[in-house]
């Protein structure tokens, strides 16, 4: 009885995926770590929504501390492996190439399969018609699922360069507007004041 | 076989959404994640402290009196949940506007002197939707068969695509709405700078004109 009770708890120890989407200031370095055992394959995805180039410096170390993936002003990427050792697994991301902009990053950090839905998924029997087709039905939704996430932070990347390109717009029609009223005066003050001042001298020359 | 399968159920309830990533806090530091989701979709955020102890060099698990601040801001920048937990915790709050929620998470160490010079590790996860459900819990109360939890899991499913799918169009006619604004304002911004340089040209022309003949130069 103990000994199910124990494996039960093992197996719920399998988590889902973590999948989170944070702010990153600049010159800053965000790190997340996770515990994995020997074994598991684990995807890690991560895609930069808004701020400056859209960049941003990722790097997976393994417990040893040797690093397993370092790319640098990544704009979008996904990384599966695993893991040969149990330990603590960490990830980096760094934004300390930038002076001024802030980033948000999102990631996907899947470690193992989901859990299984039933605790007790120690079955005799195989699964039925309907139950397999429920199955493949459940895994076609989670990819479906995986797409939309996908799509929705490619659109919030184009918003994000749409409003600005509104913004720098409407700030430049403004500015140019009142550059070339200013240098059109500027321009006539400056040449009536280039013959205002020779005035004096050719009328003494002339009479 | 009973006892057993309760024993089960209870460790399905307790153990299934145990946090399994996690992150260093500063004391004062303040965490913000954004989710942007549709309306009226549940989202369960699970957390656990622990704090370095410098005697043993390692992370303690669970310190007492180490409570953590969890505020929930909606996307028109309204608070929807602010409330202080302990130092192992879990919030749940409902959208009633799609966009972007900023979950934002800082310590409220009310011991000073165990948190000095120290880092925090927070245990984070933070369940959207049809994650959120629990679906041991879900079979008990309803008493459903395992292919009717397995079809309720995809109705769940389902309905978020569904809801994800509206959210979609509505932030793609917000992104249209943009692009159309920036059109518009491309095309009046050329047609105003033709025209006021035109009309500087003349102004400068006619007044220099009559400069020049005020002089007696022309």
């Amino acid at each position: 009885w103990l000994a199910k009770v124990l494996w039960a708890q093992l197996l719920c120890g399998w988590v889902l995926g973590s999948e989170l989407t944070f702010e990153l200031p600049d010159n800053a370095k965000q790190c997340f770590y996770e515990d994995i055992t020997v074994g598991t394959k684990c995807t890690l995805e991560f895609q930069v929504i808004t701020g400056g180039h859209y960049d941003v410096d990722c790097r997976l170390e393994d417990p040893d501390g040797t690093t397993l993936y370092k790319e640098m002003k990544k704009q979008y990427d996904s990384f599966t492996f695993t893991a040969a050792k149990n330990g603590t697994y960490k990830f980096c991301f760094s934004n300390e190439f930038s002076t001024f902009t802030h980033k948000t990053v999102y990631f996907d950090f899947q470690v193992g399969d989901d859990p299984p839905l039933f605790p007790n998924e120690n079955r005799v029997t195989a699964l039925t018609q309907m139950e397999s087709a429920c199955v493949s039905i459940h895994e076609a939704l989670k990819s479906v699922i995986d797409y939309q996430t996908h799509f929705r932070l490619r659109e919030a990347q184009g918003r994000s360069r749409a409003e600005d390109l509104n913004t720098r717009v409407a700030f430049w029609s403004i500015g140019e507007a009142l550059i070339l009223l200013v240098v059109s005066i500027s321009q006539v003050v400056l040449l009536r004041s280039f013959f205002s001042d020779k005035k004096t001298t050719m009328t003494r020359v002339g009479s | 076989m009973q006892p057993c399968v309760l024993a089960l159920l209870l460790l399905a309830l307790f153990c299934s959404r145990a946090p399994a990533l996690y992150f260093h806090i500063g004391e004062l530091e303040k965490k913000c994640f954004i989710e942007e989701i549709p309306d009226e979709t549940m989202i369960i955020g699970n957390y656990r402290t622990q704090l370095y102890d410098k005697q043993k060099e390692e992370y303690l698990p669970a310190s007492p009196g180490l409570g953590m601040f969890v505020e929930v801001k909606d996307p028109d920048e309204k608070v929807i949940l602010s409330r202080q937990y302990g130092s192992e915790g879990r919030f749940t709050f409902t959208s009633h506007t799609p966009g972007e929620h900023q979950i934002c998470l800082h310590s409220n160490s009310s011991k000073f002197s165990l948190f000095v010079g120290g880092t925090l590790r927070v245990h984070l996860d933070i369940q959207v939707g049809e994650h959120a459900n629990n679906y041991a819990e879900i079979a008990a109360k309803d008493k459903l068969t395992e292919l009717q939890l397995r079809v309720r899991q995809l109705v769940e499913q389902v309905d978020q695509i569904q809801k994800e799918q509206n959210y979609q169009r509505y932030r793609e006619e917000r992104f249209r709405q943009t692009s159309e604004s920036t059109n518009q304002r491309v095309l009046w911004w050329s047609i105003v700078q033709t025209l006021i340089l035109v009309a500087i040209g003349i102004w400068q022309m006619r007044h220099l004109k009559s400069f020049f003949e005020a002089k007696k130069l022309v």
